[in-house]
């Protein structure tokens, strides 16, 4: 019932409007051909990203490296198509991490309300309240690094805000037709939650998560950067950024290219959940 | 209200106490431990037994943590194991330059980002919105750290325009001062300008379809006089609570930004502690880090409580 109520007002409001944002678009596109260049980059990449070309350090981007080359002479670009899958398996882990942990905290919050949220919601201001960077670089400064690690480390900063999300909406929610006749039919709890609240969620935490996969990714770019996320001599692009500091001044194309990557990579997500939230609340819309 | 401002304080110092567990803690957890690290390469069983006594690590953790706390408490932070100095002075130091580069970014936010906001509701749809929502969506695509990358190649090395890293006393000169200041700043500055800016330009835009604007318009009042005295004043509540808050990110900010320009303040002093494993810096810097962390914060709350009367005997802000 729920189901076909949210499906019946996302066909509406597509309906209405005629035609999909041109952000939703761009960035979709983008997106999507991102995730197929980082699943392929194995086979695309025209090196192995570790491969040393010794007689080629430093080369400026031209038709054999296509970004060039850095100081122990690998293809730049073959390190950014092997990057883009730390990347986007970063974003994505961390978000659904934070996902897994903060939407059901936010369902119950708002379905059971009273002394079930109160303490939710303590709990999760306790966790707002703490300096998010400092937290992370304590858990990674002292324990070995790995991407793993990294992931849930960014996953668990974003539980709070997540669940915050998910509660206001649930509770809006609740004062619905649809969750006073399922009441009325005696569903279970987690009927209630899973088929009644959460496909109406479902839209909101779609924006929300794509807020969070670029947080993701700008975060661990700035660990690695710090040296603190993944290790050398992964191609990660932080990492990339991070070694070609040393060369700003004579080969600068080390660390631009994979900065250009990442803002491409950026910009795209965020047209995806700025598109999102124009669809699901046509007023939001700029124009 | 001083209920409410008894209970923040409350929150305040319980996130305190509970960073201080977890710092503490985490420095228990490190591989290795902090005698061999002082000793160094030399050291042999015995030494490290008769240190680990002296430094009181045979003691059960509670009684330690006591003790580590009770120094913190009256401004002892221990020994630097890297510089073999007193951490509190150097830590103040650092402190103080950071504060330097905090202020002087929150200026430029704040004045840059109202003004954008503006300009941005009063020509809304037009060019000056659109370049104004490019120039932050910008800043936001990228990492602090490769902005400030950027700037050091097109300022520093490129046009030798400005000092790409380091820091200038004011006993140096006003002039090396305030250049080795110009490219952090600006860096922190595009990275915390959208939020700022996006804010302004959705309240300046409902202020000025509000009731209270067109009747100042059917006064005839200049249009100046309508957007600065009757909307802005009602657009700029949000604005600065949002602004307290970025003072928050801007704390994560600093820490690359200052790594990036070798700028010796308390990030860097906390990323080359955390690498060093300099544990009575890295447990000083943090939390330090996490009290202004809090402070800035509370300032918000407050801040918004003052400004919005609405909440101000609510039991919590969300």
């Amino acid at each position: 019932m729920a189901v076909r109520l949210a499906e019946l007002t996302a066909a509406d409001f597509i309906r209405r409007r005629r035609r999909l944002p041109a952000s939703l678009i761009v960035g979709g596109t983008i997106v999507a051909a991102l995730i197929v260049t980082a699943a392929l980059a194995q086979w695309i990449a025209p090196y192995p990203y570790d491969q040393m070309h010794v007689r080629d350090r430093f080369q400026p981007p031209n038709l054999h490296y296509l970004a060039g080359t850095d100081e122990y002479g690998r293809d730049v670009f073959s390190r950014l198509l092997i990057g883009s899958q730390l990347s986007l398996v970063l974003g994505a882990t961390a978000t659904l991490i934070s996902m897994a942990v903060g939407v059901p905290l936010g369902l119950i919050a708002g379905y059971r309300r009273g002394v079930t949220d109160e303490a939710i919601m303590r709990v999760l201001d306790v966790m707002l309240a703490f300096p998010p960077i400092m937290l992370v670089l304590l858990i990674l400064a002292v324990t070995p690094p790995s991407l793993l690690k990294t992931a849930i480390a960014i996953g668990v900063l974003a539980v709070a805000p997540i669940a915050r999300v998910t509660r206001s909406v649930t509770l809006d929610l609740m004062s619905g037709e649809f969750i006073e006749a399922a009441r009325a039919r005696g569903e279970h709890l987690h009927y209630m939650l899973l088929r009644e609240l959460l496909p109406n969620v479902w839209p909101v935490l779609m924006v929300e998560a794509s807020l969070r996969v670029v947080f993701a990714v700008l975060l661990g770019a700035v660990l690695s950067f710090l040296g603190f996320g993944v290790q050398p001599p992964a191609a990660d692009w932080g990492l990339m950024i991070s070694n070609g500091r040393a060369f700003v001044d004579t080969a600068p194309w080390i660390s631009l290219a994979p900065g250009i990557a990442m803002s491409i990579t950026v910009i795209a997500i965020s047209l995806v959940g700025d598109g999102l939230r124009e669809v699901l609340d046509p007023k939001v819309g700029g124009r | 209200m001083t209920g409410y401002v008894v209970q923040r304080l409350g929150a305040v110092m319980f996130i305190m106490v509970a960073m201080s567990v977890l710092v503490f803690l985490a420095t228990h957890a490190l591989p290795s431990n902090a005698a061999a690290l002082i000793l160094g390469q030399y050291a042999t069983p015995e030494t490290q037994a008769a240190l680990e006594h002296k430094l009181g690590f045979d003691q059960p953790l509670p009684v330690q943590y006591w003790h580590w706390a009770s120094r913190m408490l009256q401004g002892d932070m221990g020994q630097s194991f890297e510089m073999e100095r007193p951490v509190a002075p150097i830590l103040w130091d650092a402190f103080g330059r950071s504060a330097i580069l905090a202020v002087s970014s929150m200026a430029v936010v704040s004045t840059l980002g109202l003004a954008l906001g503006v300009i941005a509701a009063v020509w809304r749809g037009r060019w000056p919105d659109h370049a104004a929502s490019i120039f932050t969506y910008f800043g936001v695509s990228l990492p602090e750290f490769y902005w400030g990358l950027v700037f050091i190649l097109l300022f520093g090395s490129t046009f030798h325009l400005l000092p790409s890293s380091g820091y200038a006393n004011l006993s140096d000169g006003l002039a090396a001062f305030v250049s080795h200041l110009v490219l952090p700043v600006a860096t922190l500055t595009l990275t915390l300008l959208a939020h700022v800016t996006r804010l302004t330009r959705s309240s300046m835009m409902e202020a000025l379809d509000s009731m209270y604007v067109k009747v100042a318009r059917a006064r005839g009042l200049p249009e100046r006089l309508v957007i600065l005295r009757h909307a802005l004043r009602n657009a700029l509540i949000p604005s600065i609570t949002v602004l307290a808050q970025d003072f928050g990110f801007l704390i994560g900010g600093i820490v690359a930004v200052e790594t990036v320009f070798a700028y010796p303040g308390l990030g860097r002093m906390l990323v080359g502690s955390l690498e060093r494993q300099d544990l009575p810096m890295m447990q000083a810097a943090i939390l330090v880090l996490t009290g202004v962390y809090c402070l800035a914060n509370l300032t918000a709350d407050l801040l918004y409580g003052v400004v919005n009367p609405r909440i101000r005997y609510g039991g919590s802000v969300g």
